[in-house]
């Protein structure tokens, strides 16, 4: 797994123009509770960061505010040099740029695993039907559920709806990938085939942000961990630092948790 | 008996009225109350205001009332000169689209929010989101309500009768104060409105059919 991080430019403070999303003294409230605080983090080009915490510590609020799914209090965030804009017009332009891969998969459930791929691309991208019908194929078969195109997605099993849930965002070439928990809701003998296909998106350079409980995909494809424990970041470093020698005793004694049983 | 054989021309054109007001108020509130849902579920705060005023007015106010104003209130202001059937389509279309709107409001809530997060999340606006993810998938819910809102319209449509515009309504009261059999010309003027009403069931029937094989 050595070659995932030879490939990234790993280590180092990054030029500031390969700053893709930056997140300045983010706070976020859900009525008394503080779910986010303070939260700073920057991600740079062609990173994968991968986010754990116990749950109710705000990592999945955190993936959901980046493309303003959540709203903010305070604090700035910005996307390849711009701001998040107000709900609009002009949101939904950024959102095309965002993709996001939900726990819930979440496909269009009236349409077929084609149209699923197909939709963002005729309809927010403008491009012709036989042009993103053909892109949306050969998405499908990179994840693997080429076959299916023609089937609506109740049909599939949970491994190939997130497959085709990836396909459906990788269809607007997004700067950006967040996967918000993708394999909680999966069946354990349908996870690798999805933890399969975002290695490979990996290492093809895209850059991600994930939520997620699988420390074997955090320990062989992120560049960096970013620990989170009520509603702050308690600790970044590099995977091996981060699950050989932790620094925080938070960190520890969640590690000691999930990693010894 | 023969009181539907002696006065078949007037008992057809009652019919044909009380088709074609359906027709076109149905339309209306149909549009109408799609539209207003739409505004009742909108990210911008004026337009969610206007929504729930105009539901709230509309819904509250008897139907009479607004036969009322419809007829002596708007002809003084806009729309001079309109035909009773237009001012008639205007009430009952408006009065029946407040209810419209509740029933298609509530079937959006049926749809899981994640639909329209994905649809947001891959670049759609409001109005796309609304109108490619939510409202079909809203629309197998809603056919049930939007039957019954429209059989509810057919009958309510009898007050257009009382202003002018002839329909079934009006003939049983014509034909009433001519002294004939009050039992006979309330079975065939009866018998008019259930032909529609039971087509509407029945047109809904089929469609809910057809929409329970697409998923």
């Amino acid at each position: 797994m050595s070659e995932v991080s030879v490939t990234k430019n790993a280590g180092g403070p990054a030029p500031a123009a390969d700053r893709l999303v930056v997140l300045d003294n983010v706070n976020k409230h859900f009525g008394a509770l503080h779910v986010l605080q303070d939260i700073d983090l920057t991600i740079n080009r062609g990173e994968v960061v991968v986010v754990i915490g116990p749950s109710g510590s705000g990592k999945s609020t955190l993936c959901r505010t980046i493309n303003r799914l959540e709203t903010i209090d305070s604090g700035s965030i910005t996307i390849d040099g711009k701001p998040l804009p107000q709900e609009g017009r002009e949101l939904a332009r950024l959102r095309a740029d965002v993709g996001m891969v939900f726990q819930s998969f979440n496909l269009f459930a009236h349409k077929t695993v084609l149209e699923n791929v197909m939709l963002g691309q005729t309809k927010v991208r403008r491009t012709d039907k036989a042009a993103a019908a053909n892109k949306a194929r050969a998405l499908l078969d990179r994840v693997g559920v080429g076959t299916q195109a023609d089937k609506y997605p109740a049909q599939l099993s949970g491994g190939q709806q997130q497959r085709v849930a990836i396909a459906r965002a990788l269809a607007m070439d997004p700067k950006v990938m967040l996967f918000d928990e993708p394999t909680s809701a999966l069946d354990p003998e349908m996870i690798n085939e999805v933890l399969d296909v975002m290695q490979q998106l990996a290492r093809d350079g895209m850059t991600m942000i994930v939520v997620t409980h699988e420390m074997g995909f955090a320990r062989s494809a992120a560049n960096r961990v970013v620990f989170m424990a009520d509603g702050r970041i308690v600790e970044e470093a590099e995977p091996n630092q981060f699950f050989n020698n932790p620094r925080s005793e938070r960190a520890r004694d969640f590690l000691s948790k999930i990693l010894h049983h | 008996m023969n009181v539907l054989l002696d006065y078949l021309p007037e008992f057809r054109a009652g019919f044909l009225g009380t088709l074609e007001i359906t027709a076109s108020s149905g339309l209306l509130a149909l549009v109408l109350g799609v539209l207003i849902a739409g505004f009742r579920v909108s990210p911008i705060p004026p337009l969610r205001a206007f929504g729930t005023a105009w539901v709230t007015v509309l819904r509250n106010t008897p139907l009479t009332l607004l036969f009322l104003v419809a007829f002596f209130v708007v002809p003084q202001i806009l729309f001079q000169g309109a035909s009773p059937f237009v001012l008639a389509t205007l009430a009952l279309g408006f009065y029946t689209s407040s209810f419209v709107c509740e029933a298609v409001r509530s079937g959006i809530n049926t749809v899981p929010l994640g639909q329209a997060e994905a649809a947001r999340s891959i670049g759609m606006t409001f109005a796309q989101t609304l109108r490619l993810i939510v409202l079909p998938q809203a629309t197998r819910t809603v056919l049930a309500p939007l039957s019954s809102i429209l059989i509810a319209l057919t009958k309510n449509s009898a007050i257009a009768g009382a202003f002018s515009f002839p329909e079934l309504f009006s003939v049983s009261k014509l034909l009433n104060d001519k002294g004939y059999t009050v039992a006979w010309i309330f079975l065939w003027t009866a018998l008019g409105y259930l032909v529609i009403t039971f087509s509407i069931s029945g047109l809904f029937r089929l469609l809910e059919r057809r929409m329970g094989v697409a998923r």
